[in-house]
């Protein structure tokens, strides 16, 4: 399909959502991402019958957290789509890097002072 | 097992706010099972504490550990020289495993990350209710299994009272009548002559009465 998303996207493969820890999600905005997103299977196809559905639970969880702790649970989303929508997922992609982009950097964001420590963008990146 | 549930993640926060480094404490029993004091737990409040200090704009760094036991002093030690250079102690056990972490580090401010609940077990996954009231002397032979102390809004041994209707409690449409749970199941057994049996008041001597209780098995003890 050859579809174009967001280069400040960085995928972290995971064998299933419902393998995506609390610990996990934290993890990433500690290491300064702007903002994290979960793309689980479609509700009802989960290989491991809920793995999915446990993954949204956690991001809810874990989006209150964001909140409490000041860096706000709306850098944090969960998608359901299927490995067959190669369409939806650079759609999801460039939605999220937007919604990113507009909330601007994470107060935890390492490069958000402009002295990037690697040469990533002074957006911040999404990961 | 005890069940225990966190603090706001707030009030940890403000009571540590002049610290520049702690240490929390987790525990690997009962606070582990009912998901509040784990090692996991522990990360994650961990994590959570300094983000937190972070977007404040004073770091803290913390360590983690968790201990087999907080409340078995033989694995306290273990962390003694984690602990020399933190400004407080975060504990993440029940009151108990709280009391010997102070115990042990006598210059170090010990702060309870959890506030302990009950005696109780889980009913499905991540819902945890009371079961047993630690009276001291257990009757549940004579109730059908059904704790009627904890069980029994009103504690009473001779129950039902007038309060119960259609089995639930009064005080609540989703509270079950421990003494109609209680006739139900000795009925099932073939037991309610038991029930006629007027039970005398309780002796409370033997609950929270005489200062903190103690539990003796000189058999067990060592030297």
């Amino acid at each position: 399909m050859r579809l174009q998303y967001s280069t400040n996207i960085r995928i972290v493969e995971m064998t299933c959502t419902g393998n995506v820890d609390h610990r996990v999600l934290l993890n990433a905005f500690e290491e300064g991402a702007d903002g994290v997103y979960v793309a689980g299977c479609m509700e009802g196809d989960c290989h491991f019958l809920k793995g999915n559905i446990r993954a949204r639970k956690r991001v809810n969880a874990v989006k209150k957290v964001l909140d409490e702790i000041g860096i706000g649970g709306e850098r944090l989303e969960m998608y359901n789509l299927s490995s067959a929508q190669g369409a939806r997922f650079a759609q999801i992609a460039n939605e999220m890097a937007a919604k990113i982009k507009e909330l601007g950097p994470s107060p935890l964001n390492k490069a958000r002072s402009g002295n990037g420590c690697c040469g990533c963008s002074k957006e911040g990146e999404t990961k | 097992m005890i069940i225990a549930q966190q603090k706001p993640l707030k009030d940890i926060a403000a009571l540590i706010s002049e610290c520049n480094k702690v240490m929390l404490v987790g525990c690997a029993g009962c606070v582990t099972v009912c998901l509040a004091g784990g090692e996991k737990e522990t990360e994650i409040m961990a994590s959570s504490l300094r983000m937190m200090r972070e977007v404040e704009g004073k770091p803290l760094q913390t360590i983690t550990y968790t201990a087999t036991r907080q409340c078995d002093p033989e694995y306290i030690p273990p962390m003694d020289e984690m602990v020399k250079d933190v400004d407080a102690v975060i504990s993440l056990a029940c009151g108990v495993g709280v009391q010997y972490m102070a115990e042990r580090y006598t210059d170090k401010w010990v702060i309870p990350a959890l506030d302990t609940k009950f005696i109780g077990g889980s009913t499905v996954h991540g819902e945890w209710v009371e079961k047993c009231g630690l009276c001291g002397e257990c009757i549940l032979h004579k109730t059908g299994g059904i704790c009627p102390i904890i069980r029994c809004s009103k504690s009473i041994l001779n129950g039902p009272c007038g309060g119960s209707q259609y089995g639930k409690c009064e005080i609540s449409k989703d509270v079950d009548c421990a003494w109609q749970l209680i006739y139900d199941k000795m009925k099932a057994l073939g037991k309610l002559d038991k029930l006629m049996e007027i039970q005398p008041p309780k002796d409370w001597s033997k609950s929270r009465d005489g200062g903190p209780r103690k539990a003796v098995r000189e058999d067990v003890m060592i030297g």
